[in-house]
Protein backbone atom coordinates (compact mmCIF):
# COMPACT_ATOMS: atom_id res chain seq x y z
CA UNK A 1 0.00 0.00 0.00
CA UNK A 2 2.64 2.24 1.05
CA UNK A 3 4.68 1.37 -1.95
CA UNK A 4 2.13 2.21 -4.07
CA UNK A 5 1.32 5.50 -2.94
CA UNK A 6 5.07 6.37 -2.61
CA UNK A 7 5.26 5.40 -6.28
CA UNK A 8 1.92 7.45 -7.16
CA UNK A 9 3.53 10.51 -5.57
CA UNK A 10 6.57 10.12 -7.41
CA UNK A 11 4.89 10.17 -10.35
CA UNK A 12 2.97 12.91 -9.08
CA UNK A 13 6.25 15.08 -8.64
CA UNK A 14 7.34 13.33 -11.84
CA UNK A 15 4.68 14.94 -14.18
CA UNK A 16 5.03 18.21 -12.09
CA UNK A 17 8.58 18.98 -12.39
CA UNK A 18 8.10 18.30 -16.26
CA UNK A 19 5.26 20.51 -16.44
CA UNK A 20 7.55 23.29 -14.61
CA UNK A 21 10.72 22.41 -16.82
CA UNK A 22 8.64 22.58 -19.90
CA UNK A 23 6.71 25.93 -18.96
CA UNK A 24 10.41 27.39 -17.49
CA UNK A 25 11.96 26.87 -21.42
CA UNK A 26 8.53 28.33 -23.27
CA UNK A 27 9.72 31.75 -24.05
CA UNK A 28 6.26 33.23 -23.11
CA UNK A 29 6.39 32.42 -19.86
CA UNK A 30 9.64 34.28 -19.18
CA UNK A 31 8.23 37.78 -21.39
CA UNK A 32 4.84 37.97 -19.43
CA UNK A 33 6.30 39.33 -16.54
CA UNK A 34 8.45 41.74 -18.42
CA UNK A 35 7.09 45.05 -19.81
CA UNK A 36 10.06 46.99 -20.53
CA UNK A 37 10.58 46.43 -24.62
CA UNK A 38 13.78 44.05 -25.86
CA UNK A 39 15.94 44.26 -28.86
CA UNK A 40 17.55 40.68 -29.52
CA UNK A 41 21.00 41.35 -32.51
CA UNK A 42 22.25 38.54 -33.74
CA UNK A 43 25.18 39.78 -34.44
CA UNK A 44 28.71 38.36 -36.11
CA UNK A 45 31.36 37.38 -33.45
CA UNK A 46 34.23 40.09 -35.00
CA UNK A 47 30.83 42.59 -33.78
CA UNK A 48 31.02 41.60 -29.98
CA UNK A 49 33.40 44.12 -28.31
CA UNK A 50 31.26 46.80 -30.58
CA UNK A 51 28.04 46.08 -30.50
CA UNK A 52 28.64 45.41 -26.63
CA UNK A 53 29.73 49.00 -25.72
CA UNK A 54 26.71 50.19 -28.39
CA UNK A 55 24.16 48.04 -26.97
CA UNK A 56 25.35 49.86 -23.59
CA UNK A 57 24.26 52.85 -25.28
CA UNK A 58 21.43 52.15 -26.62
CA UNK A 59 19.85 50.99 -23.53
CA UNK A 60 21.34 54.07 -21.58
CA UNK A 61 19.05 56.15 -24.29
CA UNK A 62 16.52 54.29 -24.21
CA UNK A 63 15.18 53.88 -20.32
CA UNK A 64 12.95 50.62 -20.36
CA UNK A 65 14.62 48.88 -23.05
CA UNK A 66 17.41 46.28 -22.91
CA UNK A 67 19.57 44.87 -25.48
CA UNK A 68 19.86 40.84 -26.25
CA UNK A 69 23.03 40.14 -27.95
CA UNK A 70 23.83 36.79 -29.66
CA UNK A 71 27.37 36.53 -30.90
CA UNK A 72 28.57 33.75 -33.38
CA UNK A 73 29.84 33.14 -36.89
CA UNK A 74 27.66 35.17 -39.39
CA UNK A 75 26.99 31.83 -41.25
CA UNK A 76 25.86 30.03 -37.77
CA UNK A 77 23.51 32.99 -37.25
CA UNK A 78 22.17 33.25 -40.66
CA UNK A 79 21.49 29.38 -40.62
CA UNK A 80 19.85 29.95 -36.83
CA UNK A 81 17.50 32.67 -38.50
CA UNK A 82 16.59 30.58 -41.46
CA UNK A 83 15.50 27.86 -39.21
CA UNK A 84 13.18 30.61 -37.92
CA UNK A 85 15.03 32.11 -34.67
CA UNK A 86 13.58 34.74 -32.87
CA UNK A 87 15.77 37.63 -33.60
CA UNK A 88 14.99 41.67 -34.33
CA UNK A 89 18.30 42.23 -35.72
CA UNK A 90 20.98 40.44 -37.82
CA UNK A 91 24.73 42.38 -38.13
CA UNK A 92 26.52 40.04 -40.78
CA UNK A 93 30.45 39.91 -41.26
CA UNK A 94 29.75 39.46 -44.87
CA UNK A 95 27.09 40.38 -47.79
CA UNK A 96 26.78 36.66 -48.63
CA UNK A 97 25.36 35.30 -45.52
CA UNK A 98 23.15 38.57 -45.47
CA UNK A 99 21.87 37.34 -48.89
CA UNK A 100 20.91 34.12 -47.41
CA UNK A 101 18.82 35.66 -44.77
CA UNK A 102 17.29 38.35 -46.84
CA UNK A 103 16.05 35.29 -49.32
CA UNK A 104 14.88 33.37 -46.79
CA UNK A 105 13.77 34.30 -43.54
CA UNK A 106 13.30 37.93 -44.39
CA UNK A 107 14.53 41.78 -43.80
CA UNK A 108 12.75 45.29 -43.54
CA UNK A 109 13.83 47.27 -46.49
CA UNK A 110 17.02 46.78 -47.76
CA UNK A 111 20.57 45.96 -45.47
CA UNK A 112 22.70 49.10 -44.27
CA UNK A 113 26.30 48.52 -44.48
CA UNK A 114 28.14 49.95 -41.87
CA UNK A 115 31.88 49.04 -41.95
CA UNK A 116 34.27 47.50 -43.49
CA UNK A 117 37.10 45.05 -42.44
CA UNK A 118 40.91 44.37 -44.04
CA UNK A 119 42.79 41.28 -43.71
CA UNK A 120 46.22 41.55 -41.93
CA UNK A 121 49.18 39.24 -40.97
CA UNK A 122 49.38 38.15 -37.11
CA UNK A 123 52.18 36.94 -35.86
CA UNK A 124 53.56 36.24 -32.07
CA UNK A 125 54.99 38.78 -30.05
CA UNK A 126 58.44 37.76 -30.53
CA UNK A 127 57.43 37.13 -34.68
CA UNK A 128 59.48 34.13 -34.58
CA UNK A 129 59.72 33.50 -38.22
CA UNK A 130 60.42 37.24 -38.76
CA UNK A 131 57.87 37.79 -41.21
CA UNK A 132 57.56 41.14 -42.50
CA UNK A 133 55.36 40.88 -45.85
CA UNK A 134 52.89 38.52 -47.23
CA UNK A 135 56.02 37.15 -49.72
CA UNK A 136 57.38 35.34 -46.23
CA UNK A 137 54.58 33.37 -45.56
CA UNK A 138 55.41 31.37 -48.60
CA UNK A 139 58.42 30.69 -47.67
CA UNK A 140 59.16 26.96 -47.08
CA UNK A 141 59.35 26.08 -42.94
CA UNK A 142 56.98 28.78 -42.31
CA UNK A 143 54.06 27.81 -40.55
CA UNK A 144 50.93 29.58 -41.75
CA UNK A 145 47.36 29.08 -40.30
CA UNK A 146 43.95 30.70 -42.58
CA UNK A 147 40.49 29.89 -43.10
CA UNK A 148 39.42 27.41 -44.96
CA UNK A 149 37.76 28.92 -48.20
CA UNK A 150 34.02 28.46 -47.07
CA UNK A 151 34.03 30.63 -44.62
CA UNK A 152 34.61 34.72 -45.08
CA UNK A 153 37.93 35.12 -43.58
CA UNK A 154 39.26 31.94 -46.09
CA UNK A 155 37.87 33.48 -49.24
CA UNK A 156 39.62 36.92 -48.32
CA UNK A 157 42.34 34.90 -47.85
CA UNK A 158 42.60 33.41 -51.57
CA UNK A 159 41.29 36.86 -52.65
CA UNK A 160 44.85 38.53 -51.14
CA UNK A 161 46.80 35.64 -52.39
CA UNK A 162 45.89 36.09 -55.86
CA UNK A 163 46.17 40.03 -55.73
CA UNK A 164 49.81 39.90 -54.54
CA UNK A 165 50.66 36.78 -56.79
CA UNK A 166 51.63 34.75 -53.78
CA UNK A 167 50.55 30.88 -53.19
CA UNK A 168 50.45 29.75 -49.37
CA UNK A 169 50.45 26.47 -48.89
CA UNK A 170 49.26 26.65 -44.72
CA UNK A 171 49.62 23.96 -42.39
CA UNK A 172 45.86 24.35 -41.19
CA UNK A 173 42.85 25.76 -42.98
CA UNK A 174 40.62 26.61 -40.04
CA UNK A 175 36.82 26.72 -39.46
CA UNK A 176 36.84 30.53 -37.86
CA UNK A 177 39.04 33.38 -37.75
CA UNK A 178 39.12 33.31 -33.93
CA UNK A 179 40.84 29.63 -34.31
CA UNK A 180 43.23 30.95 -36.54
CA UNK A 181 44.25 33.60 -33.98
CA UNK A 182 44.28 31.08 -31.07
CA UNK A 183 47.51 29.14 -33.17
CA UNK A 184 49.58 32.10 -33.86
CA UNK A 185 49.06 33.55 -29.87
CA UNK A 186 49.57 30.36 -28.41
CA UNK A 187 52.61 30.05 -30.86
CA UNK A 188 51.76 26.99 -32.72
CA UNK A 189 52.11 28.41 -35.97
CA UNK A 190 54.73 31.65 -37.03
CA UNK A 191 51.69 33.33 -38.89
CA UNK A 192 47.85 33.62 -39.85
CA UNK A 193 45.60 35.80 -42.13
CA UNK A 194 43.01 37.50 -39.72
CA UNK A 195 41.12 40.44 -40.14
CA UNK A 196 42.91 44.08 -38.68
CA UNK A 197 40.20 44.39 -35.85
CA UNK A 198 41.26 41.25 -34.49
CA UNK A 199 45.02 41.59 -33.88
CA UNK A 200 43.47 44.63 -32.53
CA UNK A 201 41.14 43.07 -29.69
CA UNK A 202 43.93 40.33 -29.00
CA UNK A 203 46.17 43.01 -27.54
CA UNK A 204 49.58 41.68 -26.49
CA UNK A 205 48.91 38.68 -27.62
CA UNK A 206 49.87 38.73 -31.26
CA UNK A 207 51.25 41.54 -33.62
CA UNK A 208 50.38 42.74 -36.74
CA UNK A 209 52.06 43.07 -39.95
CA UNK A 210 50.31 44.78 -42.82
CA UNK A 211 50.27 44.26 -46.23
CA UNK A 212 49.60 46.06 -49.45
CA UNK A 213 47.49 43.63 -51.00
CA UNK A 214 45.31 43.64 -48.15
CA UNK A 215 43.09 45.98 -50.08
CA UNK A 216 42.00 43.59 -52.07
CA UNK A 217 39.71 41.74 -49.91
CA UNK A 218 37.93 44.63 -48.05
CA UNK A 219 34.81 42.49 -46.18
CA UNK A 220 31.25 44.91 -45.77
CA UNK A 221 29.58 44.55 -42.73
CA UNK A 222 25.55 44.86 -43.36
CA UNK A 223 23.14 45.69 -40.95
CA UNK A 224 19.36 45.19 -41.17
CA UNK A 225 16.09 44.72 -38.96
CA UNK A 226 14.59 41.56 -39.33
CA UNK A 227 10.98 40.86 -41.07
CA UNK A 228 9.86 38.85 -38.24
CA UNK A 229 10.91 41.18 -35.60
CA UNK A 230 8.18 42.23 -32.80
CA UNK A 231 9.08 45.32 -32.47
CA UNK A 232 10.36 46.91 -35.44
CA UNK A 233 10.49 50.70 -34.24
CA UNK A 234 12.86 49.64 -31.75
CA UNK A 235 14.96 47.27 -34.36
CA UNK A 236 15.05 49.94 -36.79
CA UNK A 237 16.87 52.71 -33.82
CA UNK A 238 19.19 50.14 -32.71
CA UNK A 239 19.96 49.82 -36.66
CA UNK A 240 20.13 54.30 -36.95
CA UNK A 241 22.57 53.95 -34.07
CA UNK A 242 24.97 51.52 -35.82
CA UNK A 243 24.78 52.64 -38.89
CA UNK A 244 24.73 56.49 -37.39
CA UNK A 245 28.01 58.73 -36.12
CA UNK A 246 28.05 57.25 -33.27
CA UNK A 247 28.26 53.85 -34.31
CA UNK A 248 30.52 54.66 -36.97
CA UNK A 249 33.12 56.46 -33.64
CA UNK A 250 32.56 53.07 -31.78
CA UNK A 251 33.75 51.07 -34.50
CA UNK A 252 36.35 52.83 -36.02
CA UNK A 253 38.02 53.21 -32.46
CA UNK A 254 38.20 49.20 -32.73
CA UNK A 255 39.78 49.29 -36.37
CA UNK A 256 37.23 48.99 -38.17
CA UNK A 257 36.99 50.94 -41.87
CA UNK A 258 34.74 52.84 -43.33
CA UNK A 259 32.00 51.33 -44.98
CA UNK B 1 22.85 -7.44 -19.79
CA UNK B 2 19.41 -7.18 -17.65
CA UNK B 3 18.41 -11.21 -18.78
CA UNK B 4 17.54 -11.45 -14.84
CA UNK B 5 14.96 -8.64 -15.09
CA UNK B 6 12.42 -10.32 -17.44
CA UNK B 7 10.26 -12.10 -14.55
CA UNK B 8 7.71 -9.29 -13.76
CA UNK B 9 5.89 -6.42 -15.47
CA UNK B 10 7.46 -2.59 -14.82
CA UNK B 11 5.02 0.04 -13.65
CA UNK B 12 3.17 1.73 -16.24
CA UNK B 13 4.84 5.04 -15.94
CA UNK B 14 8.19 3.69 -16.18
CA UNK B 15 7.46 2.56 -19.82
CA UNK B 16 5.82 5.95 -20.02
CA UNK B 17 8.61 7.94 -19.34
CA UNK B 18 10.86 5.49 -21.27
CA UNK B 19 8.66 6.12 -24.34
CA UNK B 20 8.91 9.80 -24.07
CA UNK B 21 13.08 9.46 -23.43
CA UNK B 22 13.39 7.26 -26.11
CA UNK B 23 11.55 9.69 -28.59
CA UNK B 24 14.03 12.54 -27.35
CA UNK B 25 16.74 10.67 -28.22
CA UNK B 26 15.23 9.44 -32.14
CA UNK B 27 13.13 12.52 -32.52
CA UNK B 28 16.18 14.29 -33.63
CA UNK B 29 17.78 11.52 -35.82
CA UNK B 30 14.80 11.71 -37.35
CA UNK B 31 14.30 15.13 -38.53
CA UNK B 32 17.79 15.11 -39.14
CA UNK B 33 16.77 11.60 -41.99
CA UNK B 34 13.89 13.82 -43.12
CA UNK B 35 16.27 17.12 -44.28
CA UNK B 36 18.25 14.71 -46.50
CA UNK B 37 18.49 15.68 -50.09
CA UNK B 38 18.37 11.75 -51.27
CA UNK B 39 19.32 12.72 -55.17
CA UNK B 40 22.24 13.85 -54.00
CA UNK B 41 23.00 11.99 -51.14
CA UNK B 42 25.92 9.53 -53.01
CA UNK B 43 27.79 12.26 -54.79
CA UNK B 44 27.84 14.44 -51.53
CA UNK B 45 29.04 11.77 -49.58
CA UNK B 46 31.75 10.59 -52.02
CA UNK B 47 33.20 13.63 -52.31
CA UNK B 48 37.01 14.03 -52.56
CA UNK B 49 36.57 15.94 -49.38
CA UNK B 50 34.10 13.80 -47.93
CA UNK B 51 36.07 10.67 -48.36
CA UNK B 52 39.38 12.03 -46.58
CA UNK B 53 37.81 12.65 -44.19
CA UNK B 54 35.68 9.61 -43.68
CA UNK B 55 39.22 8.05 -44.33
CA UNK B 56 41.39 9.67 -41.85
CA UNK B 57 38.30 9.43 -38.86
CA UNK B 58 38.95 5.41 -39.37
CA UNK B 59 42.06 5.67 -39.22
CA UNK B 60 42.37 8.03 -36.46
CA UNK B 61 39.71 6.16 -34.54
CA UNK B 62 41.57 3.12 -34.99
CA UNK B 63 44.65 4.37 -33.64
CA UNK B 64 42.99 5.89 -30.93
CA UNK B 65 41.30 2.91 -29.84
CA UNK B 66 44.59 0.70 -29.95
CA UNK B 67 46.22 3.13 -27.99
CA UNK B 68 43.02 3.30 -25.38
CA UNK B 69 43.50 -0.30 -24.93
CA UNK B 70 47.42 -0.68 -24.25
CA UNK B 71 47.25 2.27 -21.82
CA UNK B 72 43.75 1.83 -20.92
CA UNK B 73 43.37 -1.74 -19.77
CA UNK B 74 46.86 -1.58 -17.11
CA UNK B 75 44.37 1.44 -15.82
CA UNK B 76 41.21 -0.53 -15.30
CA UNK B 77 43.25 -3.82 -13.68
CA UNK B 78 45.21 -1.33 -11.34
CA UNK B 79 41.82 0.84 -10.52
CA UNK B 80 39.91 -2.36 -9.59
CA UNK B 81 42.29 -3.75 -6.95
CA UNK B 82 41.34 -1.71 -4.05
CA UNK B 83 45.19 -2.40 -2.84
CA UNK B 84 46.60 0.70 -5.43
CA UNK B 85 47.46 3.78 -2.99
CA UNK B 86 45.95 6.66 -3.52
CA UNK B 87 42.90 4.87 -6.00
CA UNK B 88 39.87 7.06 -4.44
CA UNK B 89 42.03 10.27 -5.40
CA UNK B 90 43.25 8.93 -8.68
CA UNK B 91 40.01 7.67 -9.88
CA UNK B 92 38.47 10.95 -10.69
CA UNK B 93 41.30 12.66 -12.08
CA UNK B 94 41.99 9.46 -14.86
CA UNK B 95 38.32 9.64 -15.75
CA UNK B 96 38.41 13.43 -15.83
CA UNK B 97 38.26 13.73 -19.76
CA UNK B 98 34.88 12.26 -19.26
CA UNK B 99 33.65 15.15 -17.95
CA UNK B 100 35.83 18.24 -19.01
CA UNK B 101 34.83 20.31 -21.91
CA UNK B 102 36.49 18.69 -25.17
CA UNK B 103 37.61 22.52 -25.92
CA UNK B 104 39.38 22.47 -22.49
CA UNK B 105 40.69 19.15 -23.13
CA UNK B 106 42.28 20.71 -26.74
CA UNK B 107 43.95 23.68 -24.71
CA UNK B 108 45.30 21.44 -21.99
CA UNK B 109 46.84 19.11 -24.72
CA UNK B 110 47.91 21.96 -26.14
CA UNK B 111 49.89 23.27 -23.07
CA UNK B 112 51.69 20.07 -23.14
CA UNK B 113 52.66 19.03 -26.93
CA UNK B 114 52.60 22.11 -28.33
CA UNK B 115 55.53 24.34 -29.60
CA UNK B 116 55.56 25.69 -25.94
CA UNK B 117 54.43 23.09 -24.45
CA UNK B 118 55.32 21.56 -21.24
CA UNK B 119 56.91 18.79 -23.50
CA UNK B 120 56.57 20.60 -26.70
CA UNK B 121 59.90 21.98 -26.10
CA UNK B 122 61.65 18.91 -25.66
CA UNK B 123 59.50 16.73 -28.22
CA UNK B 124 61.23 19.96 -31.03
CA UNK B 125 64.40 18.80 -29.52
CA UNK B 126 64.42 15.70 -30.83
CA UNK B 127 62.77 16.68 -34.38
CA UNK B 128 59.34 15.76 -33.08
CA UNK B 129 56.73 18.28 -33.77
CA UNK B 130 53.52 17.42 -32.74
CA UNK B 131 51.33 20.42 -33.88
CA UNK B 132 49.15 20.31 -36.90
CA UNK B 133 50.57 16.63 -37.62
CA UNK B 134 48.04 13.54 -37.92
CA UNK B 135 49.41 12.88 -34.31
CA UNK B 136 48.21 15.15 -32.83
CA UNK B 137 44.66 14.17 -33.81
CA UNK B 138 45.57 10.81 -32.20
CA UNK B 139 46.39 12.57 -29.44
CA UNK B 140 43.23 14.28 -29.04
CA UNK B 141 41.12 11.29 -29.63
CA UNK B 142 42.72 9.00 -27.08
CA UNK B 143 42.57 11.87 -24.35
CA UNK B 144 38.82 11.98 -24.33
CA UNK B 145 38.11 8.42 -25.62
CA UNK B 146 40.05 6.27 -23.00
CA UNK B 147 37.71 7.06 -19.74
CA UNK B 148 35.29 5.32 -21.50
CA UNK B 149 37.46 2.11 -21.74
CA UNK B 150 38.73 2.40 -18.60
CA UNK B 151 35.26 2.77 -16.58
CA UNK B 152 33.80 0.01 -18.57
CA UNK B 153 36.84 -2.47 -17.99
CA UNK B 154 36.52 -2.13 -14.49
CA UNK B 155 33.10 -2.35 -14.16
CA UNK B 156 32.86 -5.73 -15.57
CA UNK B 157 36.71 -6.37 -13.56
CA UNK B 158 34.62 -5.67 -10.24
CA UNK B 159 31.50 -7.54 -11.34
CA UNK B 160 33.12 -10.31 -12.53
CA UNK B 161 35.37 -10.86 -8.76
CA UNK B 162 38.75 -12.06 -7.90
CA UNK B 163 37.59 -15.92 -7.47
CA UNK B 164 38.84 -17.64 -10.22
CA UNK B 165 42.13 -15.51 -10.27
CA UNK B 166 42.44 -16.50 -6.51
CA UNK B 167 41.98 -19.94 -7.58
CA UNK B 168 44.76 -20.21 -10.72
CA UNK B 169 47.10 -18.48 -7.91
CA UNK B 170 46.52 -21.45 -5.46
CA UNK B 171 47.40 -23.46 -8.03
CA UNK B 172 50.52 -22.14 -8.28
CA UNK B 173 49.86 -19.73 -11.50
CA UNK B 174 52.17 -16.61 -11.54
CA UNK B 175 50.38 -13.27 -11.70
CA UNK B 176 51.05 -13.34 -15.92
CA UNK B 177 49.63 -16.44 -16.27
CA UNK B 178 46.45 -15.22 -14.14
CA UNK B 179 46.13 -12.05 -16.31
CA UNK B 180 46.56 -13.28 -19.61
CA UNK B 181 44.52 -17.14 -19.09
CA UNK B 182 42.10 -16.10 -16.47
CA UNK B 183 41.13 -12.63 -16.27
CA UNK B 184 41.45 -11.07 -19.58
CA UNK B 185 39.60 -13.90 -21.56
CA UNK B 186 36.99 -13.65 -18.40
CA UNK B 187 35.95 -9.57 -19.02
CA UNK B 188 36.80 -10.11 -22.68
CA UNK B 189 33.16 -8.99 -23.53
CA UNK B 190 33.73 -5.85 -21.04
CA UNK B 191 36.90 -4.63 -23.07
CA UNK B 192 35.38 -5.37 -26.65
CA UNK B 193 32.53 -2.98 -25.58
CA UNK B 194 34.76 -0.48 -23.72
CA UNK B 195 37.07 -0.72 -26.63
CA UNK B 196 34.09 0.17 -29.23
CA UNK B 197 32.96 2.78 -26.82
CA UNK B 198 36.08 4.34 -27.23
CA UNK B 199 36.30 3.78 -30.88
CA UNK B 200 32.89 5.53 -31.12
CA UNK B 201 34.03 8.61 -28.66
CA UNK B 202 36.92 9.02 -30.83
CA UNK B 203 35.24 9.04 -34.38
CA UNK B 204 32.63 12.11 -32.95
CA UNK B 205 35.71 14.10 -31.35
CA UNK B 206 35.93 18.10 -32.18
CA UNK B 207 36.11 20.07 -29.58
CA UNK B 208 39.64 19.21 -28.60
CA UNK B 209 40.86 17.96 -31.98
CA UNK B 210 40.14 21.61 -33.67
CA UNK B 211 41.94 23.22 -30.93
CA UNK B 212 44.90 21.03 -30.93
CA UNK B 213 45.79 19.84 -33.87
CA UNK B 214 43.99 21.76 -36.80
CA UNK B 215 41.86 21.18 -39.82
CA UNK B 216 43.65 20.28 -43.07
CA UNK B 217 42.20 18.28 -45.68
CA UNK B 218 44.18 14.84 -45.17
CA UNK B 219 45.65 14.87 -42.79
CA UNK B 220 43.83 16.38 -39.87
CA UNK B 221 40.13 17.43 -40.66
CA UNK B 222 38.47 14.30 -39.35
CA UNK B 223 34.61 13.82 -40.53
CA UNK B 224 32.85 16.04 -37.51
CA UNK B 225 35.44 18.93 -38.30
CA UNK B 226 34.63 18.00 -42.16
CA UNK B 227 30.85 18.84 -40.59
CA UNK B 228 31.21 21.69 -39.38
CA UNK B 229 32.62 23.00 -42.20
CA UNK B 230 30.51 21.92 -45.05
CA UNK B 231 27.46 23.89 -43.18
CA UNK B 232 28.98 27.27 -43.83
CA UNK B 233 28.68 26.29 -47.77
CA UNK B 234 26.51 23.29 -48.29
CA UNK B 235 24.27 22.27 -45.20
CA UNK B 236 23.02 19.57 -47.34
CA UNK B 237 26.69 18.02 -47.66
CA UNK B 238 26.76 18.20 -43.72
CA UNK B 239 23.79 16.72 -42.96
CA UNK B 240 24.72 13.56 -45.69
CA UNK B 241 28.00 13.25 -43.85
CA UNK B 242 26.16 13.55 -40.32
CA UNK B 243 23.98 10.60 -41.28
CA UNK B 244 27.66 9.21 -42.24
CA UNK B 245 29.03 9.43 -38.82
CA UNK B 246 25.77 8.37 -37.05
CA UNK B 247 25.52 5.14 -39.18
CA UNK B 248 28.95 4.42 -38.41
CA UNK B 249 28.79 5.44 -34.76
CA UNK B 250 25.18 2.93 -34.42
CA UNK B 251 27.28 0.05 -35.99
CA UNK B 252 29.67 0.02 -33.28
CA UNK B 253 27.61 0.43 -30.48
CA UNK B 254 25.43 -2.05 -31.79
CA UNK B 255 28.39 -4.22 -32.19
CA UNK B 256 29.46 -3.39 -28.86
CA UNK B 257 26.14 -4.22 -26.84
CA UNK B 258 24.74 -6.67 -29.36
CA UNK B 259 24.48 -10.12 -28.86
CA UNK B 260 26.88 -12.41 -26.82
CA UNK B 261 30.25 -13.75 -27.83
CA UNK B 262 32.95 -11.24 -27.32
CA UNK B 263 35.63 -12.91 -29.10
CA UNK B 264 33.49 -13.52 -32.23
CA UNK B 265 32.82 -10.04 -32.03
CA UNK B 266 36.37 -8.81 -31.70
CA UNK B 267 36.93 -10.31 -35.10
CA UNK B 268 33.94 -9.00 -36.26
CA UNK B 269 35.25 -5.43 -35.63
CA UNK B 270 39.00 -6.10 -36.46
CA UNK B 271 37.91 -7.20 -40.27
CA UNK B 272 35.01 -4.83 -40.27
CA UNK B 273 38.43 -1.79 -38.97
CA UNK B 274 40.73 -3.21 -41.69
CA UNK B 275 38.35 -3.15 -44.75
CA UNK B 276 36.62 0.19 -43.13
CA UNK B 277 40.24 1.99 -43.37
CA UNK B 278 42.33 1.59 -46.58
CA UNK B 279 46.11 1.60 -46.32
Amino acid sequence: MTGRRARAAAAAVAAGLLAGLLSACSPAAGQAGEPSRTVTVFAAASLKKTFTELAHRFETAHPGTSVKLSFAGSSELAAQLNEGAPADVFASADQANMAKVEASAGVEGKPVVFASNVLTIAVPPANPAHVTSLADLARPGTKVVVCASQVPCGAAARTVERAAGVALHPVSEELSVTDVLGKVSSGEADAGLVYVTDTKAAGGTVRSVSFDASSAARNLYPIAALRSSADKALAAEFVALVAGAEGRKVLGDAGFGAP
Amino acid sequence: MSAGHQGHALPGWVTAAAAVGTGFVLLPLAAMVLRIDWPRFVPLVTSDSSLAALGLSLRTSAVSTLLCVVLGVPMALALARDTVPGQRLLRPLVLLPLVLPPVVGGIALLYTFGRRGLLGQSLDLLGVQVAFSTAAVVIAQTFVAMPFLVVSLEGTLRTSGQRFEAVAATLGARPGTVLSRVTLPLVLPGLVSGAMLSFARALGEFGATLTFAGSLQGSTRTLPLEIYLQRETDPDAAVALSLVLVAVAVGVVGVAHGRRGGSARLRTLLSWSRAGAPR
